[in-house]
């Protein structure tokens, strides 16, 4: 059972597909519900499988000794290994990803156009994200990456907003740039490990350090390191790689945003920490203050960007850039000379990914509920609007009193995502500050302002759609029903629970932390 | 070893098989009341092709006095020429865009071409090279003015003609200065005598003039002017043809003329690879670029053939046995990729009148089955996994590693690769992502559509051979001896 589960996880959503496949050529494909049974099903043992997973998961064992890792030989003559394993920095992810998944099927449950191609290609994205987590394998971790790329290709443009072909092939080539620059410098660790040729993550670990070669001047590891950043920061998205994030979180469908924004995003930076970090700490140690300033520049600008949209998604989408620069500069922080503040800034990273995964995985949710309901989700319509008596003006205004559970939800989220005490998001962001302060005092002093900035566009959204005078246009806005509420109360249970309580994610993630602190402080 | 004429006949089979075949289509053409039976005839002939060449054994014997070669890579490409070659003959049967009356002579043609292309890729004297190409050439130039009535078919007959012709004229110059610097046509001879020839412009003036003839054949840029004429103006079917198996013999001769004349001890004698490297590169680029714009599938397509042929120009910039195995590899799955793109388009084009772009709208949704597989050719075209395309593209690349002044080719491509996705993910957008309520869908043609399922599904299926076929095609240009 143990050394299966990691199998399973991964192929279990595609076993969904198939099952759909042979569902859809009987009679039952004229209950279009059905195929939303089987991905919520597959989805949900797919969780349960998870949970099992956490009880049964021992931090301080590594990898090498876990009973769940598998490792087999797949293409012999290029050294290629079906090896997937899982330790304490892919576990939060993969929970993550499992609960979004399950939740999102729910979300989607209105989906009324082309059913069956949406949960296939839902689960296929699923498998994909699974992939990505548990592999140890760099070319396995590479073909997980890009399975994803054309179920999300075509979830955001079959199934999105209006500007939904655009979105869905700039989200494509931009990934797909990255990921191409991914490829070579995968190929060069690939041929110029000194041991022999190997994909073999773990293995490189010791191998990669002590490659020597040059390319046009350059050293080959520092190459590298740049073609693997490219492929990993366009994911996450950094500053100036962002431009496909907020397109593309807009147009997609309530789920996938959440999907991209909850699971996707974090891709990035779960990369940057599984195979840039432990492969070349050399270039780690270099690169740290470019990547902290990558993390402010991300803070800052997602940041005030978000404080200059009318339309209450983008903003959201805006503040997933703000929040993955907390996690870089987090992640920068390893350099950092006291042991403290290089395990505070890496937990808190990590922390952030997991608990952003459930903040913004709530406010596109509640988006996503205002949106069905209203049919728009201006904040303040804009001055170009199709009505010309409406353009400029307030869009919502006071409906807190007219849905008072949303409201409620509404302000926890909020609150959650500029950082509130005793919610999750404030323990990861003062983590990653106190990290940052340990290693780069000047940048983490500006970057601190971005607290301010991220209140300011929060409270500012919350104001003018919840408070004022009420808009009597809405007084037909229903509350959450109870399947809204089933969706969002696990959502809403973490943050509070991470808020006041973080030792079980901490526990989980902090002693594999230690052993990469370890690996890169070595090489300063 | 060099064999006598009459013993060369039994390791000729195949061919003399084809040759059979070409006498009966004309034979039973001439006769009205026996032309139905060309087509059952022909399978047959193709199957005992096939026959034939599964129980010829490779050598390294040189055969009718030194003129061809029966070895391990020729029978190999031979394998990719006829599964090509056989798939368009069965397609043709339906397609309406050939007449029904000319439909006989166009099958002969065909198989003119495929012993051209046999003759292509196991020529080892400069003269059969010439032969061969020209073989391949002049029918080629009937079939794309095949539809008579069509204007734009005429129009790329008539290019392909005079564009076809001046390459092979510079070509044949340049090997008669090869002729003229070694006194022999035989290409073993040539290596020998070439290596102590000392002028070095004569040299590389008849290499680049042979180039250009392989470089029209193969549709190499600056070389590649007719393709996309070419490919929008014949019948689609004709285009499907020409975009693989020609290739595929291109190849062949230039792996044997460069590695046989120019690769002394292993390693180039004559800085070729820098050239090709150079064409590779602009090969690609342009073929990507002009494919941005295009509207129409068929133009669009032969765009991205170029640019596929650009991209296996990479490996053939580099001298080692990883690289013109990478060659092969590629070009198997190029074969069942780009192929499977064409059958659909063939098709949407008989069922639905698609040509353009705009053509296809909607057609995902109501013709699901059949447009699944047109997404996964156009993924594995794109080189994105898991498809073979990728693990194609994987290969090609790891040869830039070990030879690493060539890495810059490596960035042009993968950037390449990128582009190539805008374009071929603008067909997908317009099957998908826009709706068509007026499309009536039409009774699926039953032999296209298992030959689509059967070619397109290698493109997932190629995990269950590809380790083995890496193997067997690296054993077999290893015990070639060629480098």
């Amino acid at each position: 059972m143990e050394s299966w589960i990691l199998t399973l996880l991964i192929f279990l959503p595609i076993m969904g597909v198939l099952v759909m496949c042979v569902v859809s050529m009987s009679n039952l494909s004229q209950n279009k519900d059905f195929y939303k049974y089987i991905a919520l099903f597959t989805t949900g043992i797919q969780l349960i499988l998870s949970g099992f997973l956490y009880l049964n998961f021992d931090p301080t064992k590594s990898v090498l000794d876990s009973p769940f890792t598998v490792q087999l030989d797949w293409i012999s003559s290029f050294n290629i290994q079906y090896y997937i394993g899982v330790d304490g920095l892919s576990m939060p992810m993969v929970l993550l990803s499992a609960l979004l998944s399950f939740l999102c099927i729910g979300i989607s449950w209105s989906i009324t156009k082309n059913v069956f191609g949406y949960f296939a290609l839902f689960l296929l994205l699923d498998a994909g994200m699974m992939g990505v987590f548990l592999s140890l394998d760099f070319f396995l971790f590479y073909i997980f990456w890009e399975v994803m790329l054309l179920p999300m290709y075509f979830l955001i443009g079959m199934w999105g907003g209006p500007q939904r072909h655009y979105a869905a092939i700039k989200f494509f080539l931009y990934t797909l740039f990255g990921s191409v620059f991914m490829l070579l410098g995968m190929l060069a660790l690939f041929y110029y490990a000194p041991d022999g040729n190997t994909f073999n993550l773990i293995a490189l670990i010791e191998q990669a350090p002590r490659i020597e070669a040059s390319l046009w001047g350059f050293d080959m590891r520092f190459l590298i390191w740049i073609a693997l950043f490219i492929g990993f920061a366009i994911k996450v998205p950094v500053f100036p790689f962002h431009t496909w994030l907020p397109l593309a979180h807009v147009e997609a469908p309530t789920a996938i945003s959440v999907i991209l924004a909850g699971v996707l995003l974090k891709m990035g930076t779960y990369g940057l920490l599984r195979i840039s970090y432990p492969l070349l700490p050399g270039e780690v140690v270099n690169f740290a203050y470019i990547l902290a300033f990558l993390g402010i520049v991300n803070i800052l600008w997602g940041a005030t960007c978000a404080i200059a949209q009318i339309d209450l998604k983008k903003m959201v989408a805006y503040s997933s850039v703000s929040h993955m620069g907390y996690v870089l500069l987090g992640m920068a922080s390893i350099v950092a000379t006291e042991p403290a503040g290089a395990e505070a800034g890496l937990n808190g990273a990590v922390m952030q990914m997991f608990n952003h995964g459930t903040i913004t995985a709530m406010l596109f949710m509640l988006v996503g509920v205002l949106y069905d309901q209203a049919h728009h989700r201006w904040i303040v319509f804009p001055d170009d609007y199709k009505d010309k008596e409406l353009a400029g003006k307030l869009a919502f205004g006071g409906i807190a009193s007219q849905m008072p559970i949303f409201n409620g939800f509404i302000i926890l989220a909020f609150f959650a995502g500029l950082g509130l005490p005793a919610l999750s998001g404030f323990i990861s962001e003062a983590l990653c500050f106190i990290g940052g302060f340990s290693a780069f005092r000047v940048l983490t002093i500006i970057g601190t302002l971005g607290i301010l900035l991220n209140a300011i566009y929060f409270l500012r959204a919350y104001q003018r759609i919840f408070q004022g005078p009420f808009n009597e246009k809405y007084k037909d806005l229903k509350d959450m029903t109870k399947k809204d509420l089933a969706i969002i109360l696990p959502l809403a249970f973490l943050t509070l629970l991470f808020g006041v309580y973080p030792q079980p994610l901490m526990n989980i993630i902090s002693s594999s932390l230690t052993d990469l602190i370890n690996i890169v402080q070595k090489a300063i | 070893m060099i064999v006598s004429n009459i013993n060369s006949l039994s390791s000729y089979l195949p061919e003399l098989m084809i040759l059979v075949m070409i006498l009966v289509t004309f034979l039973y053409e001439s006769i009205k009341s026996y032309r139905k039976y060309v087509f059952p005839l022909l399978c047959f002939g193709m199957i005992s092709v096939s026959l034939l060449l599964y129980f010829s054994s490779p050598s390294q014997f040189r055969i009718f006095e030194g003129m061809l070669v029966n070895d391990s890579l020729s029978i190999f490409l031979k394998w990719v020429i006829i599964i090509s070659t056989f798939s368009i003959i069965l397609i043709s049967k339906n397609d309406n865009s050939i007449l029904k009356d000319i439909k006989n002579e166009y099958y002969a043609m065909l198989l003119i071409i495929l012993l051209g292309m046999f003759a292509m890729v196991s020529a080892t004297n400069l003269l059969m090279v010439y032969l061969a190409i020209e073989m391949v050439s002049i029918p080629s130039y009937i079939i794309s003015g095949i539809s008579k009535d069509d204007k734009e078919s005429n129009e790329a007959a008539l290019k392909y003609v005079i564009f076809g012709s001046f390459a092979s004229g510079i070509m044949l110059f340049g090997l008669s200065f090869i002729y003229g610097l070694t006194g022999s046509t035989d290409i073993y001879f040539i290596a020998d005598s070439l290596s102590q020839t000392d002028n070095q412009l004569l040299l590389y003036t008849s290499m680049i003039f042979v180039l250009v003839g392989f470089g029209y054949k193969i549709s190499m840029v600056p070389f590649h002017y007719w393709t996309p004429d070419v490919y929008q103006g014949a019948p689609i079917t004709v285009t499907a043809f020409l975009s693989v198996a020609p290739k595929a013999a291109g190849f062949a001769i230039m792996i044997r003329f460069f590695y046989s004349i120019f690769v002394i001890d292993g390693s180039p004698s004559v800085d070729w690879p820098n050239i090709i490297a150079i064409f590779s590169a602009l090969t690609m680029t342009i073929g990507n670029i002009l494919a941005l714009k295009q509207n129409n599938i068929k133009r669009l397509l032969a765009y991205s053939s170029i640019s596929h042929v650009g991209f296996m120009l990479i490996a053939l910039s580099i001298v080692s046995i990883d690289s013109i195995t990478s060659i092969l590899f590629y070009l198997v799955f190029y074969m069942f990729m780009n192929l499977s793109a064409f059958f659909v388009a063939i098709y949407m084009s008989n069922e639905y009148d698609a040509n353009n772009i705009e053509d296809w709208n909607g057609i995902g949704l109501k013709v699901p089955f059949i447009s699944i597989f047109m997404v996964l050719s156009l993924a594995s075209l794109a080189g994105l996994p898991p498809t073979s395309g990728f693990i194609g593209k994987v290969y090609v690349l790891r040869n830039l590693f070990s030879e690493s002044q060539f890495l810059w080719l490596g960035i042009i491509a993968i950037i390449n690769t990128v582009i190539s996705l805008y374009y071929y993910f603008k067909i997908v957008k317009s099957m998908y992502f826009i709706e068509n309520e007026s499309l009536e869908i039409k009774e699926a043609d039953r032999v296209l559509t298992i030959i689509i399922v059967l070619f397109s599904s290698q493109n997932i299926l190629f995990y269950f051979y590809w380790s083995s076929l890496w193997d067997y095609l690296k054993n077999l240009i290893i015990n070639m001896n060629l480098i």
